[in-house]
């Protein structure tokens, strides 16, 4: 892999950049890999990197049925933020969030990671009990939080609409939080593990999962039988679709989720805003679109599309929020196939099946968990266990009772 | 945005109904005697289906029944909805494609 | 300055009507009937605008919305809008225009610099740079931004109102041109409820820019006065169709009141939204030129052929004296011809090797020349065109060769075919086909979506033809009222002639050669103008492997600017397949997204925000708090009464006072907010046992009995004191934010899992007012105006009695949610005002004391009742609350059962509800404070519980709170150290939630 840099860009340029590398390699499929991993979003290309850069395995084949990232990772809204109520959530967002920090150096690639705030916001006593209990929670776990009030609030967002239907009453602020560039951190991450001896095989469906003695042996693909020392599924929407070719089912359902920018405008919010009470979720690109988050539709759905309601009830909060934005214009809408589960948390597991496991039920928040859980679920691949930042997020927890309701506790989607 | 048409009430837009998830998922009755993990499949684990999908719809701002409807999870077509007593009405065998 | 380009006549403008307006301070006229746009060239400004990246200074390549360059800042202040196609913008008198994304002025713009050292800066740079020092990347990316984005955001709030509608037909047509007005005509004769969308402000589409033509218009004229005159047909122009969802849900912007300028439209909406659900669709939208790719195709005067044909014939405007038609296909001849009609020097250069001689033979008539199998290898002039060059192509198009012919002229009219426009298909979930003949996509008839049905017609299908798009429009307004059970037929057929060329042989040259390989030299190849995407960069992408559509376009940005890629896209497929030496289908097609033209946002949502946003709910009693100083709280959509604050007081002294007055002697609280519920039928009582975890068969009736209700899982998720009414009938309460959603979850299970059961549910939440009177003196108080005997031993605790109060019939529950001796009234909701005005005068005397939410939460917390969603959070069980009691030992089932036997629910350790009584009673815990298990100097620390409530409790004289704590249950009597973010560190004794009156002799006083 050569380095990028800013010698190599003005070095490239004298060639009228007729020298670039591929940014990763496009190699047919191997008859057999010590581990396939289903699923080319960053999920499954962090989990491969990570494999081959710190597991020493790597004899691994990432499969994508379509294009690298043309799932969630290019669908998703951007956040990345580590403030989470509960312990295990917090472990592994925090995880991430230190990987985050660093992580356009280690790709050599610039995943436009710009820690420019998070803010939640309150509008009424229960929302301020809520950042009440959950800042200090995250305080507590080491992780930065603060409390603002409405004139502080004020001040970050000077556009802000502080008397709106349920009037702003505070604020918690994580400074670390932001955004990153969704495409650049799949493109990096299999950049990467391209120059460390991963295969990365696009248009390559897996049509079946093949199980001898419970254990799994292999895939069968669009391109044919791909045998396999241990498979890990990162396929997102398509879990329960990946667990029913092994012969089980997930705690899943597979909902739309839609999301919307505006033109683009010069800078005009410089953090990340989200509020419950109003239901916003809103920051700008660097492109200066806004991107806006919509909710998801309650029904199961694969067809990546919404239903239109949804965009009004997100515009109509936008507008109270922010009532210039008013005269903005909605450039794009789209929607992706979420997997969530009942206590919106993700599974990292082991399954019924040996060496088979599971990485999945990010529902509407797993972007921001990108190099955490690719690093965990690599770790845990490897080791045949799920470690110790994996392990809370087991499929037992559905059995057991276990569960890690960071939804129900803090009524906070994520 | 759907045209759903509830058992009760005819052809409605979708905005006046909800979805709740897969249906003919019956309560245990002798819960109990029933392990964790068989109480834990009924509560938590689903078929999520790319394909046909039994799944349960109320008709929140129209005539508040329950009903349930056999739609496809791609193409977001509606086969049947029917009745709670119903009899299931079948998934048709053109392999999911319309 | 007068309108240098106007021509002397022609045009669909206006001339009677001059308007006067100015673009970037300078005054201009137009008339009517102008676009901003047009009126612009009528005026001789080319340079409109500059590129995101490089700069580059940039004008009009098109008249419609297809426009990528002419981005405007249209208006100041609270009107400002950012990013308006000035194609789109009808002239009215004082429009103000301001060009966007430069500094610090059009003509000298210092972000040209970029232009410079475009060289370094190839598509995707920004990925392989910037990142050191790794702590530079937020100062590099404040001055990205900056750079970034186009126009500006308003800065003040909208003043305009928007409206929202919906719209039900049998077939809507999308678009108003030949096409579309033969549909509607057609599919109207047949009875149909007709609805026609044009985003022009006249119908007639692309009609309206061919030479000006008696017979068009009369045709034009002809078809809208049938479809005026018919009642079932709605005729709307100005409304572009952005949307198209499933089962035939499209939305549409209609530009009500734009076009008379700011503040100018009276009571009207600025726009109005239509949702509009249609039985049958005909897509007749019509198609876009697309320009060809060649060097330095963005300068200032090269424009898409079609725009030069329509602000000839449409505005009256000739963009300039001298114009070069640059073609691939027959159809840029027309424009020749009209330009050269038009008094204008003309030349044309055609790639074709081979041009028809019926053509040539028109060009020798008008004495235009031709270059044949030629092409344009440069454009001279930065802020406009002031020549070309012109080189022999050779036989595979690949390069160039000979002599260069150096052409003067102000214009170039490039046409490199047609792209059918067939957004609003593929939005459908309608696939697409290839058609080699016209080198474009069209719809696949044989690929629709099902729920979607709908038939393309007119250039949108493929068809380039007049004659031809009637045709198609007629048959597809037939088909579609057929389609609808009408009988759709056939007017007598249009014909007139139409000054067309049809497009004949297109050959395609997706990327047109210059003397050097394209991406080295200086000058760019651009396919999509706004974002400054140029031919090199898809080289580029292609050569690091974004080779998929979506890929190339999110790398290079190609087609993700304003105007979508509608003039790019396909150019840009084309340009990837020949360097992977495909077929265009196989690169793919790229996904459209709605909506087709950027969407005002206030006219989406401009309904539901403001007073509008989310109804206030209130109680019968509301006026009363109000009059009574009350400051309220949001609970759900609910305003409560949160406390009344006497003159001079905050909030913490009169929630003080008002929890003193209740134990002392007596308050009232506005309790009507929770939620209520009638239940009836033989099993009602199976349902209450199902739904709540105590035993209810032996309930008497008049009787009450507090309930929990768990969800499946095993977790608390509502409470509240049902009442039996009668044999078979039970008054149900909930909390206030859990009303609807207990409703909903009675009627799930008793429809879906146990419809035999005779049960009635029904909500009567808004049914009932309801004041609670609680303390000492209540009983005193109630007996005071009522018929009812109070009696301590005639009306005890948690029984229910009918009768009068103040006159009105109620039921009266006695029930306590504050350790104190109290009823609930419930009258009638019509009485509700009435009762708290009888409550108030009567309560004079027995020194009655208004108590809002806050008190009411001071209250039950020095009691230790808990409030669902703040003593619980959706994972504690009825245990971890330390409420066994409340657990049937003996009922086979209940909800959630199941769930309070697996290992996690029965683990020891599990956060359990205590009391917390700090070292330093004047300590009032925050809320959400959390319980470590050690402390030190800095976080991480580990955490074993947190506060939910916490109050200064004047009754129990000191601070109190109630705290989750894992096995709390197990450590009362021990010292606990909670740890604030500020740094403080508190102790606190782990005790009993019961903090007042622990033998709860009050409530049954």
């Amino acid at each position: 892999m050569k380095a990028y840099s800013l010698f190599s860009l003005a070095r490239n340029a004298m060639s009228y950049h007729r020298n670039w590398q591929r940014a990763w390699r496009s190699p047919e499929p191997k008859k057999a890999y010590d581990v396939v991993i289903i699923g080319g979003g960053g999920h499954g290309l962090a989990t491969a990197y990570y494999l081959a850069t710190q597991c020493g395995i790597t004899n691994v084949a990432v499969l994508e049925k379509g294009w690298l990232g043309g799932g969630n990772t290019g669908r998703n809204t951007t956040i990345v933020r580590s403030n989470y109520l509960l312990d295990a959530s917090a472990g592994m967002y925090e995880h991430a969030m230190k990987l985050w920090e660093g992580l356009s150096q280690e790709l050599n690639y610039n995943v436009m990671f710009s820690q420019r705030g998070l803010l939640h916001l309150a509008h009424s006593v229960h929302d301020m009990q809520e950042i009440g209990r959950r800042g200090n929670a995250i305080y507590l776990n080491g992780i930065d939080s603060e409390f603002l009030t409405p004139a502080q609030v004020k001040e970050m967002l000077p556009i802000i609409n502080l008397d709106c239907r349920y009037p702003v009453m505070g604020g918690l602020l994580q400074r670390r939080g932001g955004t990153a560039r969704h495409d650049a951190v799949a493109w990096g991450y299999a950049r990467g593990a391209d120059a460390a001896g991963v295969d990365i095989i696009q248009n390559c469906e897996v049509t079946g999962v093949r199980v001898e003695n419970n254990k799994v042996i292999g895939v069968d693909t669009s391109r044919g039988f791909i045998g396999a020392g241990k498979v890990g599924s990162v396929a997102a929407g398509h879990s329960s679709v990946i667990a029913e070719m092994a012969g089980f089912k997930l705690p899943l359902e597979c909902y739309p989720l839609q999301a919307l920018v505006s033109e683009p405008i010069k800078p005009i919010i410089d953090c990340v805003v989200m509020s419950n009470g109003i239901h916003v979720y809103v920051s700008q690109s660097d492109k200066g679109e806004l991107v806006v988050g919509s909710g998801s539709d309650a029904y199961n759905s694969y067809s990546q599309r919404g239903s239109f309601d949804l965009i009004e009830h997100t515009v109509g909060p936008l507008c109270e929020l922010f009532p210039l934005f008013s005269r903005l214009r909605m450039l794009r809408q789209w929607a992706g196939i979420v997997d969530v589960t009942i206590d919106r948390s993700p599974i990292l597991s082991k399954t019924p099946v040996k060496n088979l496991f599971f990485n999945c039920g990010w529902g509407t928040g797993g972007f921001k968990a990108t190099p955490g859980s690719g690093h965990a679920f690599a770790h845990s691949i490897a080791a045949g266990e799920m470690n110790s930042i994996a392990a809370p997020f087991s499929l037992d927890r559905f059995n057991s009772g276990a569960l890690i309701d960071e939804g129900a506790a803090a009524a906070v989607a994520h | 945005m759907f045209i759903i048409n509830c058992p009760y009430c005819g052809d409605r837009d979708q905005t006046e109904f909800s979805c709740h998830g897969e249906a003919h998922i019956p309560r245990p009755t002798e819960t109990k005697k029933m392990t964790d993990e068989e109480w834990g499949d009924y509560v938590f684990f689903r078929t999520n289906p790319k394909g046909y999908h039994r799944e349960r719809w109320l008709h929140d701002h129209g005539c508040r029944r329950w009903f349930n409807a056999l739609r496809h999870t791609v193409t977001d077509e509606f086969v049947a909805s029917y009745k709670v007593e119903d009899p299931r009405p079948p998934i048709p065998d053109n392999g999911g494609q319309s | 300055m007068t309108q240098t380009h106007r021509l002397s006549e022609g045009g669909l403008v206006d001339r009677s009507k001059p308007l006067t307006f100015s673009f970037d301070g300078i005054t201009y006229t137009g008339y009517r009937g102008d676009t901003l746009a047009s009126a612009l060239l009528a005026n001789g400004v080319r340079l409109l605008g500059r590129s995101f990246k490089y700069h580059r200074p940039r004008g009009l390549i098109a008249a419609g919305s297809e426009e990528p360059n002419a981005l405007m800042q249209l208006e100041t202040g609270p009107y400002t809008e950012p990013n308006t196609r000035a194609t789109c913008i009808e002239l009215y008198d004082g429009l103000v225009a301001k060009s966007q994304n430069r500094w610090p002025s059009l003509g000298f713009d210092v972000g040209a610099a970029n232009s410079l050292v475009a060289r370094f800066l190839p598509a995707g740079f920004y990925y392989k740079t910037f990142m050191w020092p790794a702590s530079m990347w937020m100062t590099y990316e404040k001055y990205i931004r900056k750079a970034a984005g186009l126009g500006v955001s308003p800065t003040e709030d909208d003043p305009d109102v928007y409206h929202g509608t919906y719209a039900h037909c049998d077939v809507l047509v999308i678009g108003a041109g030949p096409a579309g007005l033969a549909a509607a005509t057609a599919a109207a004769s047949g009875g149909a409820r007709v609805m026609v969308l044009d985003e022009n402000n006249t119908p007639g589409g692309a009609l309206l820019g061919t030479s000006n033509n008696a017979a068009s218009l009369e045709f034009i004229q002809r078809s809208v006065q049938s479809l005026e005159r018919n009642e079932n047909v709605q005729l709307l122009t100005r409304t572009t169709a952005t949307g198209y969802y499933d089962y035939n849900y499209i939305t549409a912007i209609e530009k009500v009141t734009d076009h008379m300028g700011p503040g100018k439209g009276g009571t009207a909406p600025r726009q109005r939204f239509w949702k509009i659900r249609a039985k049958q669709v005909v897509v007749a939208a019509g198609s876009i030129e697309r320009p060809l790719v060649f060097a330095d195709n963005d300068r200032p005067g090269v424009m898409l052929a079609n725009a030069v044909g329509t602000y000839i014939n449409r505005y009256g405007v000739l963009p300039g004296n001298d114009v070069v038609v640059f073609t691939n296909n027959d159809s840029a001849y027309q424009v020749a011809f009209d330009a050269s009609e038009s008094g204008g020097v003309v030349t044309v250069v055609d790639t074709r090797s081979s041009v028809q001689s019926s053509l040539k033979a028109l060009l020798e008539e008008k004495n235009i020349k031709l270059f044949e199998g030629h092409a344009i290898t440069s454009v001279q002039g930065a802020k406009g065109v002031e020549s070309v060059r012109v080189m022999k192509l050779s036989a595979d198009g690949d390069s160039v060769q000979g002599q260069a012919w150096e052409i003067d002229c102000s214009v170039v009219a490039s046409s490199g075919g047609w792209t059918p426009s067939c957004h609003m298909v593929s939005q459908s979930g309608g696939k697409l086909k290839y058609i080699e003949s016209i080198a474009a996509f069209v719809p696949d008839e044989s690929r629709l979506k099902k729920t979607s049905p709908n038939i393309s017609a007119g250039s949108c299908n493929g068809s380039f033809v007049t004659a031809t798009c009637i045709q198609q429009g007629t048959q597809a307004g037939v088909d579609a009222a057929t389609r609808c059970g009408l009988h759709g037929t056939a007017a007598s057929s249009e014909s007139f002639t139409v000054n067309e060329v049809p497009l004949g042989t297109i050959s395609p040259l997706w990327l047109v050669p210059t003397t050097h390989p394209v991406g080295e030299g200086r000058s760019k190849h651009f396919h999509d103008f706004q974002n400054d995407v140029t031919a090199a960069d898809i080289q580029l992408a292609a050569r690091e492997g974004f080779v998929s559509v979506e890929h190339l376009k999110r790398y290079t940005t190609t087609g993700m600017a304003t105007d979508q890629g509608k003039t790019s896209n396909l150019n840009a497929l084309a340009i990837m397949a020949n360097i992977q030496g495909v077929s265009i289908p196989e690169v793919g097609t790229t996904t459209f997204r709605p909506p087709y033209t950027p969407l005002t946002l206030g006219a989406v949502g401009g309904q539901e925000s403001r007073e509008l946003f989310i109804q206030e709910r209130h109680t019968p009693m509301h006026e009363w708090h109000v009059d009574n100083g009350a400051e309220f709280e949001d609970v759900g959509d609910w305003k409560r009464s949160w406390y009344y604050p006497k003159a001079g007081e905050d909030m913490h002294s009169a929630v003080q006072r008002e929890t003193l007055a209740v134990r002392e002697s007596v308050g009232m609280l506005d309790a009507s907010t929770l939620g209520k519920i009638d239940i009836q039928g033989k099993d009602a009582i199976k349902l209450i046992e199902m739904a709540y975890t105590n035993n209810w068969q032996k309930l008497a009736i008049g009787s009450c009995r507090y309930g929990l209700m768990l969800n499946e899982h095993g977790m608390i998720f509502d409470d509240g004191v049902t009442t039996r009414l009668g044999e078979n009938h039970y008054h149900m309460t909930t909390t206030t934010g859990g009303a609807a959603r207990v409703m909903g979850w009675l009627e799930e299970w008793l429809q879906t899992e146990w419809p035999e059961w005779e049960v009635y549910c029904t909500s009567v939440t808004e049914q009932w007012a309801v004041m609670a009177i609680n303390g000492p003196k209540a009983r005193e108080l109630l007996q005071s105006i009522t018929d009812i005997d109070v009696s301590k031993d005639a009306f005890p605790f948690m029984t229910m009695r009918e009768g009068k109060v103040a006159g009105v019939p109620a039921r009266v529950y006695r029930i306590s949610f504050t350790g104190e001796l109290a009823y609930e009234i419930n009258v009638p909701a019509r009485y509700g005002k009435h009762l708290i005005e009888a409550l108030a005068a009567a309560g004079k005397k027995f020194d009655l004391c208004p108590y809002g939410t806050e008190a009411m939460h001071v209250l039950r917390a020095e009691k230790g009742f808990i409030i669902v969603g703040q003593d619980t959070d959706g994972t504690v069980t009825p245990h971890d609350m330390d409420m066994d009691w409340i657990v049937s030992k003996t009922k086979e089932e209940y909800l959630g059962n199941r769930s309070q036997v697996r290992i996690d629910t029965q683990r020891t350790a599990r956060p359990q509800l205590i009391g917390l009584l700090t070292e330093d009673p004047t300590v009032v815990l925050p809320e959400g404070a959390h319980i470590v298990s050690e402390v030190s100097d800095a976080p991480p620390m580990p955490t074993i519980g947190h506060v939910t409530s916490s109050y200064m409790s004047p009754n129990a004289g000191r601070s109190i709170a109630l705290a989750l704590l894992q096995d709390g249950i197990n450590r009362k009597g021990d010292v606990v150290t909670l740890r604030l973010m500020n740094g403080e560190v508190h102790r606190a004794t782990v005790s009993d939630t019961v903090f007042v009156d622990a033998e709860g002799v009050r409530v049954r006083g």
